[in-house]
C-alpha cells in the first residue's frame, strides 16, 4: 500500500494526481471467509481492521448493502466524548479516547480528530449536582472533567444567552477538555484502506438475505451475490439489526428510530467547542469549514426511513435558538437523518449470541461513531477469542434478562424518548 | 407531517400526540408465576419491524385517548387506526 505522506503528496502533483492508488479494490467474493463482518459502517471497518491487526485474522469480508460510509458513519454530528458516569461506559469509552488520539497515525489516514472539549450546559441548581457528581465519577475513572459556573462558561461561549430573564438562564456546566470531532468520512475510509491492505475484501452492494445455519452453529451467509461459506459471523448493521435478527428468529431488546441532524450556511468561527443544551435535546458545534452542526430529538415513532420529519427539526431547532439565539439568522443548508439501534437501557451490546460464532454489535443509540474505534477492538477481540474483553463484558446480551443493565440516563425502556 | 386519524375526533396533526410504543407487546397474566424470560420478553424484547407495524398513540393535545395505529415504518403510511380496546385485524 501506498503511504500517505507530504513526499507522496509532492510526487503525485508532478502527475496532476492521475497516479494515486485506488483506496480499497472492489473485489467479488471467494467462496469461504474465516470471519464475515455484515455492515461496511465504521463499527464493521474497524472491526475489520482489528481483527487483521490485532488478532493476525485477514481471512475476513465486509458485506454492505449500499456503500462503505453511506450510512450513521456518515451521518453523525462527529461528536468525540467519554463523559460517562457509569463504569462500564466510561472506561470502555475511555479506552476508545485513547484510540482516537493515535487514530490519524495508526492508518495514516488523516481523521482530523479536534478535541476541542464538550460543555454540558446546566440549567438549574439540581443540575449543576447532577453534573458535579456525573464529573466526580469521571474522574474517578480518569476522565478529564471540569465544572464550569457561569461566568467560566460566559468567556467559553459568550454567543449563547447570558440575557435576564430567559426561560433556562445558565447556571454553569460540566466540560471535558479532551472530548472533540473529527472527520467522519475519513474515519471510515481510514479503517477501509489500511482493512483492504491488510488481506480483507470489502464487497460493497452485497445485500445479506439470510442465513446458514446447521445444529446451532452459523455455517454462511446467504447474499444477493451467491451463498458465503463462513466460520464466525459478526452483525455491525445498526439501525437495520432487527431486519436481520428476524431472518434468525431472534428478538433484540431494540427498536430502530431515527434521529435527524443539520447543517447551516458556513459562518466564521465563532464556536470553539461542541456544547449541548441542558433543558432539551439539542447539541451544536462548528464545522471546519464554518457550518454549525446541529442535533437534537428522535423523531418519536419507529422508523427505518432515513429521512427526516419536520415538526422534530422545528422542535430541536427552537431549543437551539433559545440556547444560541443567533442561530435564527442563519439559513440551514442541509438535514439528513440515520436510523438508530435503540436499546432499551440506552447503552449497546457486544456479545456471542445463542448460535455459535455469531456474534452482535448493535445498540448503539446516539454513541455510535464516537465508540467506532472501541467498539471495533472489542469486537474484533469478541470474534477472535470467542469470548468477550473486561471492556464490553458488561455489554452483555443477557444484562436484560439478569436485571444488570446499564442505565446511564435512567429513562427506562421508552427508548423514543431517550 | 403525519396525519392521523383519531377514531375519536377524525384526522389530526401529529403534533397533537404522544408516541406509546409497540401495540402487540402483552404482560404476563396477573396472579401467575412469571419467568425471568417471559418478564424479559414483555418488559425489554421488540420485533421492531420494517413495514407494517401496529402501535399505541396518545392523543394528548385532543380527547386525551390511547388509540392504536396501524403503521409503515419504512415509508410512514397510515393503513388504519383503531380504539384502544377495539379488536385489530
Amino acid at each position: 500500500m501506498q503511504k500517505y505522506s507530504v513526499f507522496s503528496l509532492i510526487k503525485n502533483a508532478f502527475s496532476d494526481h492521475q497516479n494515486w492508488e485506488v483506496a480499497w479494490k472492489d473485489p467479488t467474493p471467494k467462496k469461504e471467509y474465516d470471519v464475515i463482518i455484515i455492515g461496511g459502517g465504521g463499527h464493521g471497518l474497524a472491526t475489520a481492521y482489528y481483527l487483521a491487526k490485532e488478532h493476525n485474522i485477514s481471512n475476513v469480508a465486509i458485506i454492505e448493502k449500499g456503500w462503505i460510509g453511506g450510512g450513521n458513519v456518515g451521518r453523525n454530528t462527529t461528536i468525540i466524548r467519554s463523559n460517562y458516569m457509569h463504569d462500564d461506559n466510561a472506561l470502555f469509552s475511555e479506552f476508545g479516547m485513547d484510540l482516537w488520539r493515535k487514530m490519524s497515525q495508526d492508518l495514516n489516514y488523516n481523521v482530523m480528530f479536534s478535541p476541542r472539549g464538550i460543555i454540558n450546559l446546566a440549567h438549574s441548581d439540581a443540575q449543576m449536582n447532577a453534573y458535579s457528581r456525573r464529573g466526580n465519577s469521571m474522574r474517578l475513572n480518569g476522565i478529564d472533567a471540569v465544572l464550569l459556573n457561569r461566568e467560566e462558561v460566559q468567556k467559553r461561549i459568550p454567543m449563547a444567552d447570558f440575557s435576564d430573564n430567559v426561560r433556562f438562564p445558565i447556571f454553569g456546566g460540566l466540560m471535558q477538555p479532551s472530548a472533540g470531532t473529527a472527520r467522519h468520512d475519513a474515519v471510515a475510509w481510514g479503517y477501509a484502506r489500511q482493512a483492504d491492505s491488510m488481506g480483507v475484501d470489502i464487497i460493497q452492494n452485497c445485500e445479506v438475505t439470510g442465513f446458514d445455519v446447521t445444529n446451532g452453529k452459523i455455517v454462511g451467509v446467504r447474499t444477493s451475490k451467491g451463498d458465503i461459506k463462513a466460520k464466525k459471523v459478526g452483525l455491525c448493521v445498526a439501525g437495520s439489526t432487527n431486519i436481520l435478527a428476524e431472518m434468525l428468529n431472534m428478538k433484540l431488546p431494540i427498536e430502530t428510530h431515527l434521529l435527524q441532524a443539520c447543517v447551516s450556511e458556513p459562518v466564521k468561527p465563532l464556536l470553539d467547542h461542541v456544547v449541548t443544551f441542558g433543558a432539551g435535546h439539542f447539541y451544536c458545534s462548528q464545522s471546519d469549514k464554518g457550518e454549525m452542526v446541529m442535533g437534537g430529538d428522535l423523531d418519536g415513532y419507529n422508523s427505518y426511513s432515513q429521512r427526516g420529519n419536520l415538526p422534530t427539526l422545528q422542535h430541536v431547532l427552537t431549543e437551539g435558538i433559545a440556547m444560541f439565539p443567533f442561530l435564527s439568522k442563519l439559513k440551514m443548508l442541509r438535514t439528513w437523518g440515520g436510523i438508530m439501534d435503540m436499546s432499551m437501557d440506552g447503552s449497546p451490546i457486544i456479545d456471542k449470541t445463542h448460535i455459535d460464532g455469531l456474534y452482535l454489535n448493535c445498540g448503539w443509540c446516539y454513541g455510535g461513531f464516537k465508540a467506532t474505534p472501541a467498539s471495533g477492538w472489542t469486537f474484533a477481540h469478541t470474534i477472535a477469542q470467542d469470548r468477550v474483553h473486561e471492556l464490553n463484558a458488561g455489554y452483555s446480551l443477557n444484562r436484560f434478562n439478569t436485571g444488570d443493565l446499564i442505565d446511564e440516563k435512567g429513562l427506562g425502556t421508552k427508548t423514543w424518548i431517550s | 407531517m403525519l396525519y392521523i386519524f383519531c377514531p375519536h375526533c377524525g384526522s389530526r396533526s401529529q403534533n397533537e400526540f404522544a408516541y406509546g410504543g409497540d401495540a402487540t407487546v402483552k404482560r404476563p397474566e396477573l396472579n401467575k408465576e412469571i419467568s425471568d424470560q417471559e418478564w424479559n420478553n414483555f418488559v425489554y424484547l421488540r420485533k421492531s419491524p420494517r413495514g407494517k407495524h401496529l402501535e399505541l398513540w396518545h392523543h394528548i393535545s385532543g380527547c386525551r385517548q390511547w388509540i392504536k395505529v396501524e403503521r409503515d415504518t419504512s415509508t410512514h403510511e397510515i393503513f388504519k387506526t383503531y380504539k384502544a380496546d377495539e379488536l385489530t385485524e
